[in-house]
């Protein structure tokens, strides 16, 4: 096993830079996520670690070795792909032995290796099935046994789950995990299902627009995210963010209000808040509560979703904002009813502008 | 169903009908007809009224017979021999000609015959040309198939890569479909003119003046195999094409995993692209075959099935003898020949390249 160090690694398509100078340290055996929307670069971060991708600057180390000019088959690594990338006219034997097939591993060896995968993988009885005569599910599987037969220091999951459907991605999910807890391996996993990287993750490093936004545990990034993005990207439904006006600081803690938010406290520990100015306020749809009287924001139900275990409702507030609460029971609300709802402001999140985030990214990376 | 058909798609079969009328006149009535003609004495134009003559313009086409020549002998039994002691043999036409005794032989010609001991064995044929052009035609076809098919993969594998210019490339390879195959083969007849064509002269010219100018057309040991290397020019860039298509429907993520299991670019080749062509490969052996049997243009405009039949092929033979004989029945039942084996082979080859499940 091996661990994975990433120094200002860049990346450009001719004129168009995508991946920006990203830092990232993963340690031996860590099962890291990289996430974001389409578009960030984690896959084509994860395609230069795998060495199909030229790396434009910055240096790359899989286990203390520098392997930006190293092909992708010496750099000890497996990949799984979205597509599955099995070849379709073997069979599910001829699949997860071709590595060995292609190194010239004589008969016996590979039988072993590939009985040892199956057994992991729990497909004895698929070996002599064609990929045509496969499931989704058994497909990636059959992947993920080509990647362990090599026995890499490094697997490398170019989002696995896409494909699959929702309950099937859900076991295959589990599957990872205990793979990653019985093999022990370095994985680096890309996905823009932060469910995946919630539930699968050492750590997360969020991805936007080719830098790095935060990295570190899932509980982290839920509890402590340093940007609007961050914040926005990690838990569902997403958090609701309120314009607010700063009107004192005072330490640790900052007094704000606006035209729908009566005046409270909230704790700061972001860059970029002074003691006035305009700043957003963030709150979590699991943090809102209805309340009788005294709430901090009122508005109108538009919509309520009953999920059994919670319920999402979608309110407008007096100046048109919406924001979801999601109370954890079972309640009927009208559209068009009126709602008032109240929050711990411990729990509550003050970031700097929208407008002045951008700027700090960028800062941060640079 | 056929009530929808007929019914639902009125507007469909009216639109669809002028190309239906057009191919029913011109391909599968004349289909038909030759299958009929075959059948009969029909000619060209004729006083005489057509006939039916059940199957003997194929047996006059496809008859064939062996036949023991015996020595001249002496009164005392013994072989005669000339004054270098060449066995003497009694004339062939002596059987062929009128000879009741013979009547299988009758009116057939020799077409090869090899020593046995004191005989001479014989193999006859009703019509040695027709012979020679099936002959010729398959070998046509067994060079030409797969040179044609091997070279079309090398040149899409060539162009298959993104390379600044390289529709030039593309564009260049498939230039010689696109000019009329009479125009071409007029061209290839300079090529290989005799005097100063300019193959004769281009190869003089790498050989210092060593090569000796050759009659590439004229001789009957070259004939065919040049009319086989230009048709193999003329028709690969089409192929190349279709092979292009094979090779752009392989994902390109199935070569990253090879890549990434160490895969070099042999293997490569042997476990992801050639599997992936496959159904590419059935189709274009299977075009390119049927485009061979049907070999005309280049004989009719290069050579006219000579030097010596060396390049007669089967539909030359079938033009020639359906409209410069003005024989359509014989013509017709070259056609169906060629049809009927142009038909086996494709089977054949379905059947070898089938889906093993």
């Amino acid at each position: 096993m091996a661990n994975v160090l990433l120094k200002g690694i860049k990346k450009s398509y001719g004129a168009v830079e995508v991946i920006k100078g990203v830092d990232i340290e993963i340690q031996d055996g860590e099962f890291v996520v990289f996430v974001g929307p389409s578009g960030c670069g984690k896959s084509t971060l994860l395609r230069m670690i795998a060495g199909l991708e030229d790396i434009t600057g910055g240096t790359l180390e899989i286990g203390g070795r520098v392997v930006n000019e190293v092909p992708a088959s010496e750099r000890q690594i497996a990949m799984v792909f979205q597509s599955y990338a099995i070849f379709p006219h073997m069979t599910v034997r001829e699949n997860v032995a071709f590595g060995l097939t292609i190194a010239g591993a004589s008969k016996a060896e590979k039988a072993e290796k590939v009985a040892e995968a199956a057994r992991v993988l729990q497909m004895e009885n698929l070996l002599d099935r064609r990929p045509s005569q496969l499931s989704g599910g058994q497909r990636q599987r059959v992947a993920i046994g080509r990647a362990i037969v090599r026995q890499p220091e490094v697997f490398l999951f170019d989002e696995p789950l896409s494909n699959l459907d929702a309950s099937l991605r859900l076991d295959m999910r589990m599957e990872i995990g205990k793979l990653h807890k019985s093999l022990d391996a370095t994985m680096v996993y890309v996905t823009h299902d932060q469910v995946e990287a919630m539930t699968l993750a050492d750590k997360i490093v969020v991805l936007k627009d080719g830098y790095v936004q935060q990295m570190g545990a899932p509980m982290d990034l839920y509890h402590r995210p340093e940007n609007l993005f961050v914040a926005g990207f990690i838990g569902a439904p997403s958090m609701n963010f309120i314009d607010v006006d700063i009107l004192s600081r005072n330490g640790d803690t900052a007094r704000v209000s606006s035209d729908i938010v009566a005046e409270f406290s909230v704790p700061v520990w972001r860059d970029g808040i002074g003691s006035s100015g305009k700043a957003t306020l963030g709150i979590r749809p699991q943090d809102l509560h209805p309340v009788d009287t005294g709430g901090v924001l009122e508005g109108t139900v538009t919509l309520a979703e009953r999920l059994g275990t919670e319920t999402v409702v979608d309110v407008a507030l007096k100046n048109g904002t919406r924001v979801l609460a999601s109370l954890a029971e079972d309640r009927v609300f009208e559209p068009g009813e009126a709602i008032q709802l109240g929050f711990n402001p411990e729990r509550a999140h003050l970031f700097a502008p929208a407008s002045q985030e951008e700027k700090l990214v960028a800062q941060t990376a640079a | 169903m056929a009530s929808k058909l007929t019914r639902a798609n009125r507007a469909g079969w009216l639109m669809a009908g002028p190309g239906v009328l057009l191919m029913a006149t011109f391909i599968i009535l004349p289909f038909f007809l030759a299958f009929a003609f075959s059948l009969t004495n029909q000619r060209l134009a004729s006083p005489n009224p057509t006939e039916y003559v059940g199957f003997s313009n194929y047996s006059d086409l496809l008859g064939l017979a062996v036949f023991r020549l015996e020595p001249e002998r002496d009164d005392a039994g013994e072989v005669l021999r000339d004054d270098d002691g060449v066995i003497e043999y009694p004339r062939l036409r002596n059987f062929t000609r009128n000879n009741d005794a013979y009547p299988h032989l009758d009116g057939k010609r020799e077409w090869f015959s090899w020593q046995s001991g004191e005989n001479r064995m014989v193999v006859l044929a009703s019509d040695v040309v027709f012979i020679r052009a099936l002959l010729n035609t398959f070998l046509f076809v067994i060079v030409v198939a797969p040179l044609q098919a091997a070279c079309a993969l090398g040149l899409a594998l060539l162009i298959n890569q993104k390379l600044r210019g390289i529709s030039f490339y593309r564009a260049v390879y498939f230039m010689p479909v696109v000019v009329s195959i009479v125009v071409v083969s007029l061209l290839w007849k300079f090529i290989y003119s005799p005097g100063d064509g300019l193959l004769n002269n281009v190869l003089g010219f790498l050989t210092f003046g060593l090569f000796q100018p050759h009659d590439w057309l004229g001789d009957p040991g070259t004939a065919l195999g040049s009319i086989m290397a230009m048709s193999i020019w003329q028709g690969v860039g089409f192929h190349m094409v279709i092979w292009l298509s094979g090779l752009q429907t392989i994902s390109p993520t199935l070569y990253e995993a090879a890549e990434i299991e160490g895969a070099s670019k042999r293997q490569t080749f042997r476990y992801v692209t050639w599997p992936g062509l496959r159904n590419t490969a059935v189709l274009i052996l299977i075009v390119i075959t049927m485009q061979a049997f049907a070999l005309f243009a280049q004989v009719d405009v290069m050579t006219g099935g000579g030097p010596l039949d060396s390049t007669q092929v089967l539909v030359f033979q079938a033009v020639e003898r359906g409209y410069g004989r003005q024989d359509i029945s014989g013509g017709s039942a070259i056609s169906v020949i060629l049809f009927v084996v142009v038909l086996c082979i494709s089977l054949i080859q379905r059947y070898l390249t089938r889906e093993k499940t």
